[in-house]
């Protein structure tokens, strides 16, 4: 990891930082993508984050899926994520060629795949329901998916191949974004922020829990679920998440796969390393960090049902997330209402994939420059306001 | 329904008096705000949750919602398949939401997701000794039906089809023997796919239906919590009326001589 934080005490005494332009609260994909897209704009930027990328972004399987991953009833979600996936392609060559760290980034597609008759139908309810929103996807019998993935159980009844879906290492992805914030002059304060700093209704900085302040012009809070204890009231709650990941041969499996395995979702997330991330439960359990043995025995159970193989390969991995979740699954994307406070928080399960549009736009309002965008927040952007929750009422 | 003078008919359970009839669960549903809407379009007075994946005292999560709705939490022991489980998690959920009611839910197999007949007896009994309001989600079988009323259970609770399946109700005539021999109200649970099924379910006499998949997991879930609130509305108040009885040939609705 970059050493981020001498370059914020370089003025001389270490106990004191420098004032910057802009404060991010939250070192995960969210908060440094936003960092760095901003610091790139000229601006002065530090980071605030005792352990960057280890919350859940370090859990995340960092799928960019928003055609997989649709449901009824979150159309502008599927809008934005689209959106955000047609950004990562150039979010990606910048990011590479800035960092010299590679981030894994694989386009193959998601193969979704059913077994008995329900499942089958569920897919098919699925597949009108993409075609009838304008999506590109693709049937496939069973023989067909098992020419493409040969690991997939000789059980499968056909499935959906969603070619434009890709995916990232999150990990990797963090690495290189540290290094490019680095690169472009940005700052690390590897402390706890413990709260805003305040003058009247404007706020001015980030109090770490030493007790000093991190001036700044503008403050983002960028802290998933831990952005509460930022801004009381906020309405974004940890969802936690239990994942593994596998290490086996590489070319295990070429693609994303994911499967309906009696009614329960699963997915596997092969790497260029060989390793295959395995996930994940969806629990409404507060900030619980237990692994459990039902979770890892349920995810392995369903997991072999798609892909007998997986049980051969080394379980190298139990992780637990907080997914940021907010109550209509949007993110939190834009000012919340004090002078010089923004949002951008609450990804739940999509902050590597929205990561470029949301650094956009939130690069685009701190600099009053719309950058890649028409406007300074896009259309597709527009639901993200935190302000549709509690308008006005929010205070630092 | 304004036309009509129906003053009584609620809904006694537990020693508790409801308008709705319509209990709803939480399961499938895809956000927050999306169960908010559908709680409200339902009309549900009570909504049960699975107690095993939840913290009660998690901030922001869908007991919050509840609780801002003025909505009985009814806490269930979905996912468990021993009494030994099922009456373990009834005890932390009475701790933590501080209510004695409990949907009792031991499931057999999770291939069918359908109840353990003994298990679910044998925690019911416990429970009700324990001084539980106990309602036990069981197979559409008169006799466990009248056998967990005399342990001392609040309600009775068959399925109508396997939980999910949205099959609707396989065996009317069961359902109505259950409702015939009941001394405590009885509530068709799983297995309603749309809201004829739930008309149904008043129509064959039972005092309230429970359902969750056909509204979370709808295209519109609240256009569809709607619907079923409007039918277990008629369907009971169709119950209530008394449906004439079916005849093998026509019989003129103006008849020359009315006898």
């Amino acid at each position: 990891m970059p050493d981020l934080r001498r370059a914020a005490t370089d003025s001389g005494d270490p106990a004191h930082f420098s004032s910057y332009d802009v404060a991010v609260v939250g070192g995960g994909v969210a908060g440094l993508s936003v960092a760095w897209r901003t610091a790139r704009r000229g601006m002065s930027v530090v980071v605030v984050d005792p352990s960057p990328g280890s919350g859940a972004t370090h859990a995340s399987a960092g799928m960019l899926a928003p055609v997989s991953e649709v449901t009824y009833t979150e159309e502008p979600l599927l809008r934005l994520g689209l959106a955000s996936l047609a950004m990562w392609p150039r979010f990606r060559d910048d990011l590479e060629g800035e960092s010299g760290i590679a981030l894994d980034y694989r386009s193959d597609g998601t193969l979704d795949v059913g077994y008995g008759a329900d499942d089958m139908a569920h897919l098919e309810d699925l597949a009108s329901f993409e075609e009838s929103i304008g999506l590109r996807v693709e049937r496939l019998t069973g023989r067909q998916c098992r020419s493409l993935e040969p690991m997939l159980s000789p059980a499968v009844r056909g499935g959906l191949l969603a070619r434009d879906d890709a995916w990232v290492n999150p990990r990797l992805l963090v690495r290189a974004l540290l290094a490019a914030l680095a690169k472009a002059g940005g700052a690390l304060v590897d402390e706890r922020a413990e709260g805003l700093a305040a003058d009247g209704d404007r706020v001015t900085g980030v109090r770490l829990a030493s007790g000093e302040v991190v001036e700044a012009g503008a403050v983002v809070v960028a802290a998933g679920s831990w952005s509460p204890a930022l801004v009381p009231g906020l309405p974004v709650r940890p969802v936690k998440g239990q994942i593994l990941r596998l290490r086996g041969p590489e070319g295990f499996l070429t693609r994303c796969v994911r499967g309906l395995v009696h009614g329960a979702a699963a997915y596997l997330v092969p790497r260029g390393d060989g390793e295959i991330t395995l996930g994940a439960t969806m629990e409404e359990m507060g900030f619980d960090g237990r692994v459990t043995a039902g979770a890892v025995y349920e995810l392995l159970r369903d997991a072999r049902e798609l892909v007998p193989g997986v049980t051969e390969l080394e379980l190298a991995e139990t992780t637990v997330g907080f997914r940021p979740g907010t109550p209509d699954n949007l993110p939190l994307v834009g000012p919340l209402g004090p002078p010089g406070l923004l949002a951008a928080t609450g990804h739940y399960r999509g902050g590597v994939l929205l990561a470029p549009i949301t650094a956009e736009t939130v690069a685009g309002l701190l600099t009053g420059d719309a950058g890649l965008f028409e406007d300074p927040v896009p259309q597709v952007m527009r639901a993200c306001d935190p302000g549709r929750f509690t308008p006005g009422r929010l205070s630092p | 329904m304004t036309m009509v003078d129906m003053p009584d008919d609620v809904l006694s359970l537990g020693g508790e008096k409801f308008t709705s009839r319509l209990i709803m669960g939480t399961g499938g549903a895809p956000s927050l705000d999306v169960l908010d809407q559908a709680l409200e379009e339902s009309g549900t007075e009570i909504t049960t949750v699975a107690m095993r994946r939840l913290d009660p005292v998690a901030r922001g999560s869908v007991l919050d919602v509840l609780r801002r709705r003025g909505i009985k939490v009814l806490p269930n022991t979905a996912g468990c398949f021993t009494a030994g489980e099922a009456v373990l998690t009834a005890r932390l959920a009475r701790e933590a939401l501080e209510t004695n009611w409990v949907k009792l839910e031991v499931i057999a197999d999770e291939r069918t997701l359908l109840p353990d007949p003994i298990e679910t007896f044998d925690a019911a009994e416990r429970l009700v000794a324990d001084g539980f309001v106990v309602l036990p989600y069981i197979g559409d079988d008169p006799a466990l039906a009248r056998r967990l009323e005399q342990a001392g259970c609040a309600a009775v609770m068959p399925l109508g089809a396997p939980i999910g399946s949205g099959l609707g109700i396989r065996n009317p005539h069961n359902i109505e023997l259950i409702v015939e021999a009941a001394e405590v109200p009885v509530i068709l649970d799983a297995g309603i796919g749309t809201a004829s099924d739930a008309a149904l379910a008043m129509e064959l006499g039972c005092d309230a239906v429970l359902l969750a998949s056909a509204v979370t997991r709808a295209q519109r879930p609240d256009l569809m919590a709607a619907a079923m609130r409007a039918a277990v509305t008629a369907g009971r108040t169709a119950r209530l009326a008394g449906r004439i009885p079916m005849k093998r040939y026509a019989e003129a609705s103006s008849p020359a001589r009315q006898g």
